[in-house]
């Protein structure tokens, strides 16, 4: 009894350790945010003496030219690029790794070759023909075109992992399905779909948070600022001569909380989908 | 085109009004200023409706050169003239020159021919920006004139046990640099345009600022520079006119500024970088009329007066100065007349070759090299950037071999693949179609062009094809040996070990933490978990920058933490082995939760019985975890850990942000090198696609490789 209690002493010392590491990066962040005018000045403490939430208010209460509140309406437009990004990456994703799993047909290797290639090419060079073939399909400037070029860029990673998640399930599920007189089609969205949840909730956070942080791609496309994402705004605080750290920090920090809340909302199902996702690669 | 013509078009444009497109990167001051003059410019010329468009400055540059050629750009923009000759060579401004000619006495001379290029003006002068001495009043009664002066007022007041500096100056910035080396007779460019970076002038002035550093901290940022001069810790710090908006805590009388001294063994001034905003205007322009009417407004007399007041921009047209309010300002007096010895950033291409292998020199110089040896490397990597463009070939010969190649492989494939699959296309298709269409288009196109670059040589905007030479050149790396940063084995072998650095630690750290997590009876599993996923939901730029900071020389966490065990403080980003070690602890700190968070749930999905027996039997906890767990694992972590390290293999962010490649380049890895190809060395997107094509080919390898690994242990 005392021995596993000297243990398991051990155990949470050693988390919390992990913990207190992992944490002070994210303090530093918060201290800057609550810091009135803060540099990066580096020190030992992170936290200000006399925090102010002078930064955060600042950013919530900046209305733009029409006066409209920026940060509110460029929250909706992250949360409806992100949501609608996560959704139709997954909706494509899903049924070509259905089919990657379940159907054998030639150039089914190839295929999925191709998709594991598409992650190995950096992405330094994508953005000038990206932006050609918007103008070509009417889609620049539109935050339909924002979401098609996230959503599609997200599918190779999120193909891999549900194939992965597919892969791991019985067949004998699907053949008692069929058995009792289901097609094809109803076994993948009445049967399987239900199974990969967890993993389905991975790829739904990745791809969400993929068009939660990016920049430049949304600066580059967009050319109405009633339309910018969140993170156009926090990139326009990173100066050329000087960066405002303390709104920028502040702005992380609020740009993060959500992506915070979804992995608290979603942590069961992240702990059992990464790994149902990758039993077989 | 006249003034009158002008009129013109402005009253005959005056039925609808007309959108008038204007891009910048202003905030706050600047911003609401620029706003205002807009709006009054909008009533004055109803026939127009201007639009302003912010855009963060890092995203600037890139969509002006992916708009202007396709007519989506603006009528107007604000840009430093840093960039007007690239821009000019290759098309994407146009030369203004009849309303310069015009108007060429409304400006500060320097600023007018700031803008002009190969003889054309490209751009009207809104303001400039160069560097000058601040001084506390409390601390230096009368600012210095030489730098006899400055060192003799610097030295006594340079304490930094106590944390007090006589200068803060952001040395390692060849920004900064280069107003000394104006000073000791040096220039950058020569008349035609090619940059002399070792020249006897260059190394006094190198090692006349390495002299200087020792009035001030280590590893000066501009942060840093901020945070000290503005809480009075700094007597004296050289900066721009950007940071008297920066440190609230002196009221205006408690500081001056002045230009910067003269150098006392030369006895000329140290002439700082002169940058210009102007207004450009793109050669797609749509309503050519209507921005030189808004440029020409807003660089007028009035208008100047308020940009000087509300923005403090230190404005280019001379009559604003004028102004009575405008004169009693001392901060703009004393940034004018430093802009008046300064020198204009050379607008040629040439010049953005330069700022790469200086700051090389620079940090190099600082760390205690050799001022000469520093700059004669750096010129030895400014001639293998400006290396003569390979001859242009005929791209049919490449393209017939490319299409017998694709043609042969699809071949193989199909022979090959064709009895061992069964035949369920046609009902796999509608499933695969919308994913498929969707990748094609955005994701295969783009990668195409890519891939296709890297046969091409980029210069000013024209594409040459050069067939293989670009491969050619980064394989046989003639132009340096291997064990010098640049060589591509080298940056290779920096890549590799990175990687396995990298996973060794992430799996070492993951793997633990799971285990612990998954100890039986744990209390707060669920809050210690979330804890440690936080890294994962932070931006990455941010927590980058803030390791950055941890790793500070002086004011770092780290070396503070050292300093209570009793341990030196070490300068990380001077030595290979610490700059490394200070990367893989960021990405470590960044990675570990994702392999984590895997090993957890592979671990809760593991049958308990087994452990159980082996417990009854007595078999040790360590045997266990490698006889038991490990094995038990393995098919859940080899595939994480391939995905992980293909990754890692391509993590730009760190490698860029914390240790920049420091100690000279020897951090860089592939994709950061592919980047300062295509971003920092005259956009040779051409080689840089050559980059990207050989870390694909890699990739592609590797993953080969593992795949019949995997496959084999599978079987096994």
């Amino acid at each position: 009894m005392k021995r596993s209690l000297g243990r398991s002493l051990l155990v949470h010392a050693a988390l919390l350790a992990a913990t207190l590491v992992t944490f002070y990066p994210i303090l530093w962040v918060a201290g800057l945010s609550l810091t009135a005018r803060s540099s990066l000045e580096p020190r030992l403490w992170p936290l200000p003496a006399a925090p102010s939430l002078q930064n955060f208010s600042d950013l919530l209460a900046a209305r733009d030219g029409a006066g409209h509140l920026t940060f509110a309406r460029q929250l909706g437009n992250s949360v409806i690029v992100s949501l609608l990004t996560a959704g139709i990456g997954l909706s494509l994703s899903t049924s070509a790794a259905y089919a990657l799993s379940r159907f054998r047909f030639r150039s089914r290797r190839a295929l999925l070759q191709t998709l594991l290639g598409t992650q190995m090419f950096p992405a330094t060079l994508m953005s000038v023909p990206l932006y050609t073939i918007l103008d070509r399909l009417h889609l620049l400037n539109t935050l339909s075109g924002l979401v098609l070029v996230y959503a599609t860029t997200a599918v190779p990673f999120s193909v891999w992992m549900l194939k992965g998640a597919f892969d791991a399930l019985p067949r004998e599920i699907e053949e008692a399905a069929l058995l009792d007189g289901a097609t094809p089609f109803q076994i993948y969205w009445r049967v399987l779909l239900p199974l990969v949840r967890p993993a389905l909730a991975v790829t739904f956070l990745f791809s969400f948070m993929a068009a939660w942080n990016e920049f430049i791609l949304a600066a580059t496309f967009l050319d109405d600022p009633a339309r910018f994402t969140l993170p156009v705004a926090l990139a326009r605080l990173v100066g050329e001569y000087h960066t405002d750290w303390g709104h920028f920090a502040a702005g992380a920090l609020m740009v993060s909380m959500p992506v915070v809340g979804l992995f608290f909302v979603l942590q069961r199902q992240l702990v059992a989908g990464l790994t149902q996702g990758s039993v077989k690669g | 085109m006249t003034s009158a013509a002008l009129l013109l078009c402005a009253a005959l444009a005056q039925t609808a009004p007309r959108p008038l497109r204007i891009w910048h990167s202003y905030r706050d001051a600047e911003e609401r200023t620029l706003e205002a003059l807009v709006d009054d410019f909008a009533t004055v010329n109803p026939g127009y409706r201007p639009e302003l468009l912010a855009i963060p400055y890092d995203a600037l540059v890139s969509k002006l050169s992916s708009a202007i050629p396709s007519g989506h750009g603006p009528d107007l923009f604000v840009f430093a003239q840093s960039q007007i000759g690239a821009w000019a060579a290759s098309g994407e401004i146009q030369p203004i020159d009849a309303t310069a000619a015009r108007l060429q006495d409304r400006f500060l001379p320097a600023a007018l021919a700031a803008t002009t290029f190969d003889g054309h003006t490209y751009g009207l002068p809104l303001s400039l920006k160069c560097a000058a001495l601040y001084f506390n009043r409390r601390l230096v009664p009368k600012p210095p004139t030489t730098t006899a002066e400055l060192a003799a007022l610097a030295g006594p007041l340079t304490d930094p046990a106590s944390d007090r500096y006589g200068l803060v100056d952001e040395v390692a910035n060849f920004y900064y640099q280069a107003a000394w080396l104006h000073g000791f007779g040096g220039q950058i460019l020569d008349a035609a345009g090619t940059p002399q970076l070792d020249t006897p002038q260059a190394e006094a002035a190198l090692a006349f600022a390495v002299g200087l550093s020792r009035f001030g901290p280590p590893e000066v940022s501009g942060a840093l520079v901020t945070s000290l001069f503005g809480s009075g810790r700094a007597a004296m710090a050289i900066s721009g006119p950007w940071l008297a908006g920066e440190i609230p805590a002196l009221s205006a009388s408690d500081y001056g500024v002045v230009p910067l001294p003269t150098v006392s063994t030369t006895g000329l001034p140290a002439r700082p970088l002169l940058t210009v905003e102007a207004l450009l205007v793109p050669s797609t322009a749509h309503e050519l009329a209507g921005a030189l009417l808004l440029a020409e407004a807003l660089t007028a007399p009035a208008a100047s007066v308020r940009r000087a007041l509300e923005a403090r921009q230190v404005v280019a047209t001379k009559a604003a100065y004028d102004d009575p309010r405008v004169a009693a300002d001392p901060l703009l007096a004393a940034f004018r007349s430093a802009a008046e010895q300064a020198v204009p950033l050379d607008n040629r291409p040439a010049m953005s070759l330069v700022w790469e292998p200086e700051r090389r020199a620079l940090a190099s110089a600082l760390a205690g090299g050799d001022p000469g040896a520093a700059l004669r490397q750096a010129q030895r990597r400014l001639n293998a950037v400006t290396r003569p463009a390979a001859p242009a070939r005929q791209p049919w010969p490449y393209l017939a071999l490319a299409v017998v190649l694709l043609a042969g492989f699809a071949g193989y494939q199909a022979l090959r693949r064709g009895p061992r699959e069964g035949n369920d296309g046609a009902r796999a298709v509608p499933y695969l179609l919308p994913a498929s269409l969707g990748i094609a288009l955005l994701v295969g196109i783009p990668i195409f062009v890519g891939l296709a670059l890297a046969f091409f040589d980029h210069r000013a905007g024209h594409y040459t094809f050069v067939g293989f030479s670009n491969f050619v050149r980064i394989l046989t790396a003639r132009d340096y040996r291997l064990t010098e940063p640049m060589n591509f084995y080298f940056t290779l072998g920096v890549t590799v070990l990175w990687t396995i650095a990298n996973l060794v630690v992430h799996l070492t750290i993951g793997m633990s933490l799971a285990l612990l997590l998954n100890s039986k009876g744990l209390r707060f599993k669920g809050v210690y978990r979330a804890a440690l996923i936080l890294p994962w939901a932070v931006p990455s730029y941010l927590t980058a920058l803030v390791w950055k900071g941890m790793f500070h020389r002086q004011y770092g966490a780290i070396n503070a933490l050292l300093r209570h065990l009793g341990i030196q403080p070490i300068s990380w980003f001077t030595h290979f082995s610490t700059a490394f070690a200070a990367n893989v602890a960021t990405n470590s700190w960044l990675g570990f939760p994702f392999l984590m968070v895997v090993i957890l749930g592979a671990l809760q999905s593991l049958p308990s019985e087994i452990f159980d027996a082996a417990a009854i039997d007595g078999v040790s906890p360590v045997r266990q975890f490698f006889h038991l767990t490990l094995p038990l694992l393995r098919p859940a972590l080899v595939p994480t850990l391939i995905l992980s390290s293909v990754w890692t293999f391509n993590m730009f962010n760190v490698i860029y942000l914390v240790s920049g490649g420091e100690p000279g380049g020897a951090t860089d890895i592939l994709v950061s090198e592919a980047y300062r190809w295509a971003f920092e060395r005259n956009e040779q997107y051409g080689f840089a696609a050559a980059y990207s094509t050989l870390i694909f080919l890699l990739l592609v390898g590797y993953a080969a490789l593992t795949r019949r690994l995997t496959t084999r242990a599978g079987e096994a």
